[in-house]
């Protein structure tokens, strides 16, 4: 039962986000440091990440693939595929869900027990509109921008590994890579990628905004909001492939 | 003007506030003293509307609180100024960006006029050169301070302090309490204040209302305090010993028995 009172107060609080702002150049510049806060600072681990998956995935590939006839090029097909239909759309989100959800969690969290949520309140202030808003919507246009981003490097780090490993040479990884490209994939990618960045942001933002109690309850919900998030986007993407993929 | 009737509030299965009514009128500081954990933060909050009482009716200026509007109730939160017991500042902020919020928020005033406001009111509750430190850089006191600045920014009509004096030294806090009263007088303000701080009692309440265990004990002024039958209320208040010789004094100097001299030159003579 407590799922759905839960999931009726989360609905909610998304319902209750719309409302028009008091002060339309204070609400912007919440949305852009949000913005600098959730894509900027989490490029570094995006980074990182996304070209590890990809020279990973492209030396497992090559070790399985060891059948003489089964033309080179094919490594670098199935790189391309695994990159942008699961690796840089969920892989990275679940890693956001860790770097923005618990940020996202923590911030709320913190403001709602320190009182700073009611002292916004007190002024007037729509603290949905004014709290949550600016971050569901700063994740909602950056994480798209990051996926893409790792998919890129994704690709670049598979190239760079079967090559610096002397599996297959540049021209061989990069006819691959336009062998039977299909656009949909990447507009499958991109579907993901705004559901995760929904889920990423308005979960922990609903955990954060109604935690009761102190520091500790602060750090319960923020894990409790990354479980959450993470199981919400195993879900989420098994049926965006159901749905997307299968037919 | 704030009125309210039989204001009842639990949680879960603690009756916190049993049934409280006043009237709090505007350019007085209006007063709810009582011991700790006797329901004032709580009223406080359910004045402004932070909990929702279980029952009971609030007016603000005889308008039905719980009768208005979101937008009624944003428009009326504009004139609020609240200083929260843990001073609730915005700790990604500096304190001069804390207290410029408001005037961000509600103002189209330029960047220079909002800073002389700044300063202004800083100055008011004895600050100087905190501007660019953050909150975590205050001490306890300090914060308060800049909470209530910040609450009083926009000149509200209703101005809520929860414990504005609790942690500050006595000399400061007889300023605080100067100010909160020159400000209500001023611009006619419906001021509340809670507070166990017997200074402010006896120097700021026009209007008190002593709390006990979620009830109104009693009602008056602070001239009329020292003459309250209400043993728990007289307990409460002239704690000390010290404080009861100073009731008696006060009591027979009123009554014209003694004559009490404040100035010690001539009571050594
Ligand atoms: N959010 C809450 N949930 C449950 N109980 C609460 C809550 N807030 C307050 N209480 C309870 O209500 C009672 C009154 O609390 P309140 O904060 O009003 O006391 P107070 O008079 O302001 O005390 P103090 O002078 O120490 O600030 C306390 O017993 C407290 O446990
Ligand atoms: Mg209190």
């Amino acid at each position: 039962m407590k799922i759905f009172t839960e999931f009726g107060r989360y609905l909610l609080m998304l319902k209750g986000m719309f409302s028009k702002p008091e002060n339309m150049k204070m609400y912007w510049k919440e949305f852009m440091h949000q913005c600098s806060e959730i894509g900027i600072g989490s490029l570094g681990i995006v980074v990182i990440i996304s070209v590890f998956m990809g020279a990973v995935s492209a030396l497992q590939t090559a070790y399985q693939l060891v059948s003489p006839f089964i033309p080179k090029s094919t490594i670098a097909q199935i790189v391309r595929d695994t990159v942008i239909l699961e690796f840089a759309p969920t892989l990275v989100c679940i890693v956001l869900a860790g770097v923005v959800g618990s940020k996202i969690a923590s911030e709320l969290g913190n403001m709602r027990v320190s009182e700073q949520i009611d002292a916004l309140e007190i002024m007037g202030i729509n603290t949905k509109t004014y709290l949550i808003l600016p971050k569901i919507a700063a994740s909602m246009l950056t994480i798209p921008m990051l996926v893409i981003i790792a998919g890129v490097l994704g690709m670049w780090g598979g190239r760079f590994a079967g090559v610096m490993s002397g599996i297959l040479s540049k021209q061989t990884f990069d006819k691959g890579l336009l062998q039977f490209f299909k656009p949909y994939n990447v507009f499958f990618a991109l579907v993901k990628a705004y559901t995760f960045a929904f889920i990423i942001s308005s979960i922990p933002a609903y955990y954060g905004y109604y935690v009761k109690g102190g520091a500790l309850e602060i750090g319960r919900s923020s894990t409790k909001s990354v479980v959450v998030s993470c199981v919400a986007i195993l879900f989420a993407d098994y049926i965006l492939a159901q749905l997307l993929l299968a037919s | 003007m704030i009125e309210f009737k039989d204001i009842h509030k639990s949680f879960g299965d603690k009756k916190v506030l049993n049934g409280v009514s006043a009237v709090f009128q505007a350019g007085q500081c209006n007063l709810i003293i009582g011991t700790s954990g006797s329901g004032k933060t709580v009223l406080m909050k359910c004045l402004v509307g932070l909990f929702e009482p279980d029952s009971g009716e609030i007016s603000y200026s005889g308008v039905n609180f719980s009768e208005m509007t979101q937008e009624h109730r944003k428009e009326l939160r504009q004139q609020i100024g609240m200083l929260f017991q843990g001073s609730a500042l915005f700790d990604s902020m500096t304190v001069e960006q804390n207290i410029m919020f408001p005037l961000n928020m509600f103002t189209k005033d330029s960047y220079e006029q909002k800073l002389k406001r700044v300063n202004e009111v800083l100055d008011r509750v004895n600050m100087k050169d905190v501007n660019k430190k953050f909150p975590a850089e205050l001490s306890g006191g300090m914060k308060k301070r800049v909470g209530i600045a910040r609450a009083i920014v926009l000149n509200p009509k209703y101005l809520f302090c929860d414990e504005p004096n609790s942690g500050l030294d006595p000399q400061t806090s007889m300023l605080i309490d100067k100010l909160i009263q020159e400000i209500t007088k001023e611009f006619n303000i419906t001021t509340i204040v809670n507070t166990h701080d017997m200074n402010s009692v006896m120097e700021t309440g026009d209007h008190i209302i002593y709390m006990y265990q979620g009830v109104k004990e009693w009602e008056g002024s602070n001239k009329e305090i020292i003459f309250s039958k209400n043993d728990r209320l007289n307990k409460f208040i002239f704690a000390s010993e010290f404080l009861q010789d100073a009731k008696d004094m006060r009591m027979l100097e009123m009554k014209g028995k003694i004559d009490n001299h404040r100035n010690m030159d001539e009571l050594l003579k």
